[in-house]
Parts: structure tokens; sequence; C-alpha cells
């Protein structure tokens, strides 16, 4: 081979490589959402963890998204379209939520997706919704603190959940609270704001105790509960811990018709999970129980059992389920795809009846909703104490821990 | 509760937790000591005891469903442990590092298979009635002390379990095989000691003790399919402190791990106090590479 013809070769490789790169490049830089779609169906991603430690809870919430999804179908679908679910696997892996997201994005060409249950997992795909404009769906109640305009909060937000069981337990009389939690972000951040409230209404903490995740012993917690005599515990603990906690406060002779316990964690789903007898006496404040009396909650119920007939309905499934609804309507109001209005659609629709009540997405993109709490029966089911007077507005950044923090969408 | 008493509840639990270490790790002793196999997926012979014990409370009820329960959790994972000796570990041995490899794969099979069978959430054991209860002393010094009996009854196996082990290794005829085998194998197989039966017996009686032991901590804990992964490393733990292949050494460091955790426990957190036990076993090691009680064996000096 001449010289000539080496520089040559080497200048073709040099353009091909060029090439590749320029592909490569302008198929990333493509960032603009799918506006319409033909075939006469429009996809939407559902991404939840199906495998992994986080399946015990998720497959529930998306079984409950596909029948709301399925749902809006069998009543014509939205605006002449059929909802077309393309359904990831986030492996109860953060870094695997995001691919997935961008994935649902770039290749399936969703133009919203469901989905997250970890704040872990939300955190990691919030950077995917927002370089690519989309919007995510998030069904779970969590800490707050926290505010994009790529993502409809629908959970609850801190003033919705923990803070209503706050009010209960001060108007039933409580004064020495225990705090008892997994150690990780929601636990903390939840007890730092009932610290600050139980502290500025004139309550006591009596202790603040955390066990690491999936941890097992609680003897000396137990110990250190006798000895703070509390006259109630207020419970993050999160999955099997929660198992361990109750069978070893059984043990000691402290069951929660001794000691009440106040737990975030544990729905319908979960008692059952435990063995009902276990929790049976404790309470949980959620925005939605599968007793809640009203007719379209009975007309849901009997929907969703005669298709999954032996599952318990809890608060997550209940907002996985309404986002789909909700996302429909805004869609309709809107008149397009397009998730920026979609978004400003959703905020700008009225109040609307649900089966967990009045409900209606505010200005920040996260739900008004009214909080409910209830005491565990044997059969499984919570009979409901006390609710808020009306549908609370959601506050991410909670006044007293965050002061002047405030979350605007644009 | 005055201090004394806030100091004997805690020794109490201490010795509570250093039962449940030790029941969790005794099968560990065994294999990882005579056999030299790093036994990954013991954790999950705990949890099959776990299940196994689930599935006879399922079927019996009654004041003798426990013993029951017992008997088919350590029956049942003797034979799986026979099995998996017979078709896997054997074919390993005198290679820990791929022991462990293979162990932490039939762990991972262990769990997705329970996962299948039984789902991901897990099954509701309960302790039987005559064990919902404790001892409440409500005067003198002490007054404020509470022993649940299921406590009690979890300190009481594992001193039966171990008493039984010592007796069989220490005054039995297999026994002695055994401890020819751990102090030199080839002198031993030399000698006319089936190596390869007593270390099938070895293997197996430690998962039976470790299904013995799920059925056991079941009463307290949860059973589900990945139980097994939060014994797993105290029980490493146990048997790295008390030295490898003793009894008296893992009892001994079960006991100081467990009474450890419950003293720190009374000043920090549940997590620190983790951090501070893991931080002196690190120091003890420098101090003791082989534990509490070296036991002098050959094979653990090749190694």
């Amino acid at each position: 081979m001449s010289f000539s013809s080496k520089v040559l070769v080497v200048r073709i490789k040099a353009i091909c490589v060029l090439a590749t790169i320029l592909t490569i490049a302008v198929s990333t830089v493509d960032l603009r959402p799918v506006m319409a779609q033909g075939g006469g169906t429009v996809k939407v991603g559902v991404l939840q963890s199906l495998t992994g430690t986080m399946a015990i809870s998720e497959v529930p919430v998306k079984d409950a998204t596909i029948f709301a999804i399925d749902q809006v179908n069998a009543e014509g679908g939205v605006l002449g379209k059929k909802i077309e679910p393309v359904i990831e696997d986030g492996a109860s892996d953060p870094a695997i939520f995001a691919q997935k997201a961008q994935k649902l994005i770039q290749e399936d060409k969703v133009v919203t997706v469901f989905g997250g249950w970890t704040s872990a997992s939300r955190k990691a795909m919030l950077p995917v919704f927002e370089r690519f404009h989309n919007l995510l769906w998030y069904p779970v109640q969590f800490e707050g603190n926290e505010c994009s305009s790529n993502i409809m909060y629908s959970g609850a937000q801190p003033n919705q959940q923990i803070l209503p069981a706050l009010q209960w337990g001060f108007e039933k009389g409580y004064r020495k609270y225990f705090l008892l939690g997994s150690d990780y972000v929601f636990p903390r951040t939840a007890n730092l704001i009932l610290k600050k409230h139980i502290a500025h209404d004139g309550g006591q903490i009596v202790g603040e105790e955390y066990e690491p995740l999936g941890g097992t012993d609680f003897s000396s917690i137990i110990t250190k509960i006798r000895l703070a005599r509390p006259d109630v515990i207020f419970n993050t603990l999160n999955g099997d811990s929660n198992v361990s906690f109750f069978k070893q406060m059984a043990a000691a002779g402290l069951p929660p018709s001794k000691i009440p316990v106040m737990s975030f964690s544990i729905a319908e789903q979960e008692a059952k999970a435990m063995g009902t007898q276990l929790v049976t006496d404790s309470y949980a404040a959620w925005n939605y129980f599968e007793s809640l009396n009203n007719p379209m909650n009975k007309k849901f119920l009997a929907a969703y059992h005669k298709k999954f007939p032996n599952s318990a309905m809890d608060d997550p499934m209940v907002h996985g389920y309404i986002d789909v609804l909700m996302w429909a309507a805004a869609v309709k109001k809107a008149n397009s795809f397009d998730p920026n209005a979609v978004r400003k659609a959703a905020t700008d629709l009225a109040w609307g009846n649900s089966v967990m009540g009045s409900i209606k997405f505010a200005p920040n993109q996260s739900l008004y909703q009214t909080a409910y709490v209830g005491k565990l029966q044997p059969d499984g089911q919570f009979s409901i104490l006390w609710q808020s007077k009306q549908p609370l507005f959601p506050q991410p950044y909670d006044p007293q821990v965050f002061p002047g923090k405030n979350c605007v969408v644009h | 509760m005055g201090d004394t008493a806030v100091v004997a509840g805690q020794i109490f639990n201490g010795i509570s937790v250093g039962s449940i270490l030790l029941l969790a790790a005794l099968g560990l002793v065994l294999s990882f000591g005579v056999m030299k196999v790093i036994n990954m997926a013991h954790g999950e012979m705990l949890m099959v005891g776990g299940y196994l014990s689930y599935l006879t409370f399922h079927h019996a009820h009654g004041p003798l469903a426990l013993p029951a329960a017992m008997l088919v959790s350590f029956v049942g994972a003797t034979l799986l442990g026979a099995i998996l000796d017979l078709t896997i570990i054997r074919h390993l041995y005198g290679r820990p590092l791929d022991t462990l490899i293979v162990t932490w794969g039939i762990s991972l099979i262990f769990q997705q298979g329970a996962r299948s069978l039984f789902g991901a959430i897990g099954v509701d054991v309960t302790a039987p009635q005559w064990l919902q209860n404790s001892i409440s002393i409500n005067h003198g010094l002490l007054a404020g002390v509470d022993l649940p009996y299921v406590r009690l009854f979890i300190i009481g196996v594992a001193l039966v379990v171990l008493a039984v082990v010592a007796l069989c290794i220490g005054r039995t005829r297999w026994g002695t095989m055994l401890r020819a085998v751990h102090q030199d194998r080839e002198m031993a197989a030399a000698l006319g000691v089936n190596t390869h039966l007593i270390d099938l017996a070895v293997f197996a009686l430690g998962t039976g003790i470790a299904g013995l032991a799920g059925s056991v901590l079941a009463l307290i804990a949860p059973v589900t399919p990945t139980v097994g992964q939060s014994y797993i490393v105290y029980a490493f733990l146990v048997v790295i402190v008390g030295g490898p292949g003793s009894l008296i050494g893992a009892a001994l460091a079960a006991l100081c791990v467990g009474l450890f955790s419950a003293t720190a426990q009374i000043f920090t957190s549940v997590s620190l106090s983790d951090v501070f036990l893991l931080v002196a076993v690190i120091l003890f090691i420098q101090f003791r590479p082989k534990g509490i009680v070296a036991t002098h064996s050959r094979l653990l000096e090749d190694a």
C-alpha cells in the first residue's frame, strides 16, 4: 500500500468515526416529546419494580395502574385513541429506574410515565424527566422537600399524612411521643418535621430511635420504650422490621392495645402479610382506606375484586389508579398529549369526586386530599376514627422546618 | 425502673441476643471450622427452617405444634444439607473461594425458590399461646425488668443445642473421628476414617441446626425469602471472633457480641452500636487473629 492510499484510508476511517459520532449526537439531541401518534393508540409508560425487594409493594400499584388504563380504554380511550401501556421493571434499583425512564421516553416515545415508589427511585428519575421535558406521575406518600415541574406528586405530602396524625394525637390527649423509624431518608425527614411540630404544640418527645433497614432485633429499643412510657409511638419502620417489632412488643407484654402505635407504612396490604392478629388495634394514617364508605369506592372495589379476587386495596394503589384518570382528564382538557400542556391542564381541572373523596391538583402539582386515621380491626380492615375537616392543601416544604422555601412550578 | 434494673434488663437482652446469634452461628462453626466450607447459603437454611415451621403450624395445632415444627425443620434442613453436600459441596472440597461463590449462588436460588413457592411477601408464624407472656418483676431492686417467655425459651434451646453438639463431639466415637479429621485430615484418612462420611455428617448437622434455629427465630422475627441475609453477617462475625471450629469460642463470642450491643444501646442508637461492634471486632482480630479460642489444626495453618 502506497503512502497516499494509507492517508486516504485513515481519512475515510476518520470520516466514518465522525459520521457515527454525529449520528449519535443528533439522535440524542432530539429532545422533543412526541405530540401526536398514529395508529389509533397512544403509548404511556408504567414503571414499577416487578422484581427485587420492592416488588411486594410495587406490583400491586402496577396492577391498579393497568386496571385504570383498561377502564379508560373501555370508555373509548382519550382523544379518540386507545392507551397502550409499555410496562418496564425498575428492579428495586434507582439506577435502573433512571435507565428505564430514558428508554421509555426515547425508544418507546411514551407521552407520560406512571411509576416509582421509593424516594431514591424518584430522585434518580427526576433529572431524566426534566432533561426530556416529559412527565412522571408519582403515587406514593413521601417526605416532601422536593418540587419539580416534571413530576405530578399525587401521594401525600408530610402535611397530608404525618401532621394530621399528630393533630389526631393531640386531640386524643397524647402528649408524650416516641419516634421509631428505619434508618433512611423518609423516617429521618418525617421525624424532623414531627419534632418541630410536637415541640411547637407543647408536646414532649420521650424517645427517638432508628433501626437499620431490615433489622430484626428490637430488645434494647423495647427497653427504652418501657423506660420512656410514651402515650403513643409514631412508627415509620419499613418492611420486614415491622414484623419483628410487633412480635417482640407482643412478647414483652406490650401489644398495640397497651401502648398505642401509629404507623405510616402499614396499609391493608402490609397488615395482611404480617398477620392481622399481630397488628390489630394499631393505628394508621392514609388518604385512602379500603373501608371508606362512599358509593364510588364500593363500585370500584367490586370491579377490582372481580379482576383480582384475592388482592387487598390500599392507599398507594388507589393513587396509581387515580393518576391515570387524572392524566386522561387533563389530556382531554388540553386537547393534546404534550406533557407540558397536560401538566398545566391537570392543575386547571376543577374539583372532582373520587374513591378517596374530593380531590384536585394544586398549582404546585401535588394533590389536595383528605387525611384519614384508622384503627386496624381483626378482619384486616381499618375502622375510620378521624378525618381532616376538608381536603388539605399539599405543602412540599413545611414552613417550620424549611422556612422561606416555596414550591413554584414553571 | 432504677438504674440497676436498666442494667439488669440490658444484660438479659444481651444474653437473649447472644443466644439468637449462637443458634444462627452454630451450624457455621461446624461447616466452616471443620470443613473450611464458607457456606454463604447458611442464612437460607435458617429461612428454610422458618418456612418448614410455617407449614407445620399450618397442619398441626395445640401445645405440641412448636416441638413438631422444630423437629420438622431440623430433619428437613438436615436432608437438604445432605443433598447439597452429596451433589455440590463435596466436589469443591479444599477450594474455599469456590465454595464461597457456589454457595452464594445456592443462596440466590433458594431465595428465588421461596419467592416462587410462597410469594415475595413473607408468611405469618406466631408464637403459641403458652409462649405469649412474660415474667415481670414488680418489687425490689429489679422492679420493671421484664423477661418474655419467648426469649427465655430461645435461650433454653440455644443451651440445649450447644450441650448436645458438645456431647456428640466430645463423648461419642463419631465425635472423636470428627476431631481427628479436623486436626489432620490425611492422617485420619490413613487411619481408616471415612472422611467423606464425616464431611457429609458435619455439613448436614450444620444445616440441620440452622433449620432448627430458623424455626425458633420465626417466633420473634419475620419469615420472608430474604430473612437469612439479616443473620448471615452476624453469624460469620460470631464464628470469626470465637475462632473457627470452637464451640466454646462461638458461645463466648455470641455472648460478648450480644452483651456488647445491648450495653452500647443504652447510650447510643442501633446503627451506631453496630458501628462500634464492627470496630471492636476489627481491633480484636488484630490482637487475636484466631479468635477467642484458637484451635490447633494443621488444616487451618495451611490456609
